[in-house]
């Protein structure tokens, strides 16, 4: 029984992070209907810019700042430059940019920073001793869930009450209408990239310190991530979030007493294809009610 | 035809030249070049021509080493015979994905088959299968020799051999592509409306592309097994699917002739970049992926024809942009109706 | 140049062909004009072309100074609200943040005196606010849809068929909402309709479109006991 707690809890903080790189995911996907598979490989790109940052003299939340604002301004000129014009081709073309992207993401990793596995700084504590809660969780596990929640409630409220993230759901789920109202579409849908690439290296700065950061970090994670924003409903973020929460507890129970910890990611694998097969709309997707 | 005899007889002479002007390691990455086109070719057939984007078909090149590996080391069944029970076990396979993936499209398609990419490593290392695929470990394979006592050296007589296998796939796939299947392919990919209106069966098209697309590809991972002699979990990983469809596109879809560049293109790109840094090759994929899918999205091979059309009084048939549909991505973005 | 609106020589279309060959209307400030004809005339297309939905030829004056060619961002940024075919509803969002969308480019303080004057008019959204826009009746929406319109104080209106798969009475009940907006609120409104009687006993102005031409243009009374309207839609 406590070991099943334990990979409960344990579950509950990787899923944070599965969490917020899979609404990351669904602030794109809402917007413009893409999948970012270059999300994971940018959330790298920034933990490396941080860590870099880290090293070079500055206060941890310093680094970590400017680094999420430098995340958001890389992904609006993605959005602008990269992706704007693939806005109408067909998906084989948005896929391609989106692969390419990753591609050389990765790679830029790898130049400017090397293929040496690095250990990044966590701002809490003991990173592995789990001297909290019971014995269940180390302090950084805490303080990364109490952040991620953190972010997660003011990705969410930004969204509900204020103007602007009004404007960008409208963009999402309807840019003609949006634009008889004055909205400037296009905007919207730099901010949506801007946002998912500040939340991603968000991700990545509070899981390096646990998987220790080399160009592959991500990899393993965003598959989960997809695996939980799918679940969840890749057009609902709170659905989404909750995927990842979902995701993080059933890849660590599945992985303890089912599967064991070498099929992990088969586990997302069969979770992406149970969704899209059984329920595509996710648990929490929004099936529109609409009368004519 | 002239111009066709002639082009015949120039293309056996170039495919048969490096026999005699290339050294056996030269040979030797020529031969695997063969059979990352053959898996670009197999690709080629879903993504390209029926429009269902893969993702992951570097796990059908895994299954189709695996078969060949396990046949050969297990049961000393000669390499040239693995190669029909490769074919058999991934078209089987292919059908398989095919079926579920008839209710996928799109980005959703692409991330399914791109999971199972991901997925597929972990699985060949299974400890749960680890008598039967080796495990972390892999396979190790035995030289294939020439037959009949033939003074060729094994490299040499593995390179005719892969032309021997690939050439008539080729011609398949050619021939396929240019009758009623291309057409009615064509049609589910800009079209699948109208194309099921017509009586065209859908299901039965897709899941029978995706599995000649998965034997293709399974054909040329038995290829490259034989060629490398060795199979393990990590020689599969994700990249290589992304390698497959970087290939595919910069060597141009739909163009069996694109699927030879994509695989040049892919084989000796690291070959010359390594030299500069080891993230040099990945920045070139990345690089010639998104220019190709902007400035000329038919791939090396359609803008080779391009230029090439007045020489030969080629007719400038085939499909106009990459992907469905036929439109071309509107750099600037423009004011539409909605 | 008196008129709010006025469109001269307007062409427009799609990929596949010129729909409007040339067409010239006028709305004035604080009257009503309506555009009648069969479907297929380009009447949608109209509304769409002023709105910087299409790229056109011509003229067009808004206020004095031309709008033709720029985005529809922009078109609604100087006044023109458009209420478009099918309503355009933010059918993910409620009713409350569909009313709060509409006041997207508004920064002064009176939006909240605006909601009350747009509940005044239709007060059946008032008990909706927090309801999913996509769940409303038929009627609700093209309620909503206007009030959606209201909320960003428009001088210029553009209503595309707001009487479309709606019953008698509601129709009945949204004209005689327009009558009192019309009164009060000092918009201008180009209305294009099917409901040839209700809007002709409504406009100033109305025109007939055919095939992508005027073929009639005029008072509304006019137009209404002249020939051709007769002719095309009363039947004798």
């Amino acid at each position: 029984m406590a070991g099943v707690l334990h990979q409960l809890v344990a579950g509950l903080a990787t899923g944070g992070i599965y969490a917020s790189v899979a609404l990351a995911l669904v602030t794109i996907y809402r917007a413009t209907h893409h999948v970012n598979f270059a999300q994971g490989e940018m959330a790298t790109f920034s933990t490396y810019v941080a860590l870099t940052l880290i090293e070079a003299g500055l206060p941890y939340w310093i680094a970590f700042a400017l680094t999420v604002i430098a995340s958001f301004v890389t992904g609006v000129v993605i959005e602008r430059l990269l992706l704007r014009p693939m806005a109408r081709a067909p998906a084989l073309s948005s896929v391609g940019v989106l692969i390419g992207l990753l591609l050389i993401f990765n790679s830029l990793s790898g130049w400017l920073f090397g293929y040496a596995i690095k250990t990044f700084p966590s701002p809490f504590e003991a990173t592995t001793a789990k001297g909290l809660l019971g014995g269940y969780v180390s302090a950084h596990e805490l303080g990364a869930t109490a952040v991620t929640l953190a972010m997660l409630l003011g990705v969410f409220l930004f969204f509900r009450h204020t103007k602007l993230g009004l404007a960008m759901r409208a963009a999402a789920y309807n840019p003609a209408s949006s634009r008889l109202v004055g909205i400037r579409v296009g905007r919207m849908l730099a901010f949506g990239w801007g946002l998912a690439a500040a939340i991603g290296a968000v991700a990545g700065m509070l899981i390096a310190p646990v998987v220790f950061l080399d160009p592959t970090m991500m990899g393993g994670i965003l598959l989960y991530a997809f695996a939980g924003a799918l679940l969840g409903g890749i057009d609902n973020p709170l659905g989404a979030v909750l995927g990842g929460f979902a995701v993080g507890v059933i890849e660590n129970l599945g992985g303890a007493y089912v599967v064991g910890t070498e099929l992990k990611l088969t586990l997302a694998l069969l979770i992406i294809v149970g969704v899209l097969l059984v329920r595509p709309a996710g648990l929490f997707g929004r099936a529109l009610v609409t009368r004519v | 035809m002239i111009a066709g005899r002639a082009a015949l007889l120039a293309g056996t002479t170039v495919l048969l030249a490096p026999l005699f002007l290339f050294t056996d390691y030269h040979l030797f990455e020529l031969t695997l070049a063969i059979a990352t086109a053959l898996a670009i070719l197999g690709l080629n057939l879903v993504t390209g021509h029926t429009g269902q984007i893969s993702l992951g078909h570097g796990a059908f090149y895994a299954i189709g080493a695996y078969v060949t590996a396990i046949l050969m080391a297990d049961y000393d069944v000669p390499y040239w015979a693995t190669l029909p029970a490769s074919a058999v076990v991934c078209a089987v396979v292919g059908f398989a994905i095919g079926l579920p993936a008839l209710r996928l499209r799109g980005h959703y398609l692409a991330l399914t088959t791109f999971a199972l990419a991901v997925a597929m490593p972990q699985i060949l290392k299974y400890r749960g299968l680890e008598g039967l695929t080796g495990g972390v470990q892999g396979i190790v394979l035995a030289k294939a020799g020439p037959p009949f006592g033939l003074a060729l050296t094994p490299d040499r007589w593995l390179y005719l051999f892969a032309l021997a296998v690939a050439a008539p796939l080729f011609l398949l796939v050619y021939n396929l592509a240019r009758g009623r299947i291309g057409l009615a392919m064509a049609a589910i990919r800009d079209h699948p409306l109208a194309a099921e209106a017509m009586g065209i069966d859908l299901a039965r098209l897709k899941t029978g592309t995706f599995a000649i697309s998965a034997l293709i590809t399974g054909i040329a991972g038995s290829l490259g097994a034989i060629a490398v002699q060795f199979v393990a979990p990590d020689s599969f990983p994700p990249l290589l699917s992304i390698f497959l469809f970087v290939g595919l596109i910069v060597g141009g879809i739909r163009s069996e002739a694109g699927a030879v560049i994509g695989a040049l293109f892919v084989q000796f790109v690291p070959d010359l970049a390594d030299q500069v840094s080891k993230a040099a090759p990945g920045a070139l994929y990345g690089l010639a992926l998104i220019a190709v899918l902007y400035l000329m999205p038919q791939g090396a091979a359609g803008a080779l024809r391009r230029a090439l059309a007045p020489l030969l009084h080629l007719r400038s048939g085939g499909a106009p942009a990459a992907g469905t549909g036929g439109r071309r991505a509107n750099p600037g973005g423009t004011r539409h109706v909605e | 140049m008196s008129s709010l609106l006025e469109v001269r020589d307007l062409r427009a279309g799609y990929d596949a062909g010129e729909v409007l060959h040339g067409i010239r209307l006028a709305v004035d400030a604080g009257g009503v004009t309506v555009l009648l004809g069969a479907n297929g005339a380009g009447k949608t297309t109209t509304l769409r072309a002023i709105s910087g939905m299409l790229p056109v030829a011509g003229k067009i004056y808004f206020d004095g100074s031309r709008i033709d060619g720029r985005p529809t961002e922009e078109i609604a940024r100087i006044g023109i609200a458009h209420v478009p075919d099918g309503r355009g509803t933010f059918l993910e969002l409620s009713v409350e943040e569909n009313l709060r969308i509409g006041a997207y480019l508004r920064r002064d303080r009176s939006v909240a005196a605006d909601r009350e004057r747009v509940f005044g008019y239709f007060p059946a959204l008032r008990s909706r606010l927090n309801q999913q826009a996509g769940t409303l009746s038929g009627g609700e929406q093209q309620m909503l849809a206007i009030a959606r319109a209201l909320m960003s104080c428009p001088k210029l209106l553009l209503l595309d068929e707001p009487s479309f798969g709606l019953a008698p009475l509601v129709v009945r009940e949204i004209f005689g909402l327009l009558r009192r907006m019309r009164a009060e609120a000092g918009a201008g409104i180009l209305l294009v309709e099917q409901n040839v009687t209700l809007a002709l006993a409504l406009a100033d102005r109305a025109y007939l479109l055919e095939a992508g031409r005027i073929i009639v243009a005029g008072s509304a009374d006019d137009v209404a006991r002249g020939e051709k309207i007769r002719r095309s839609y009363l039947g004798y």
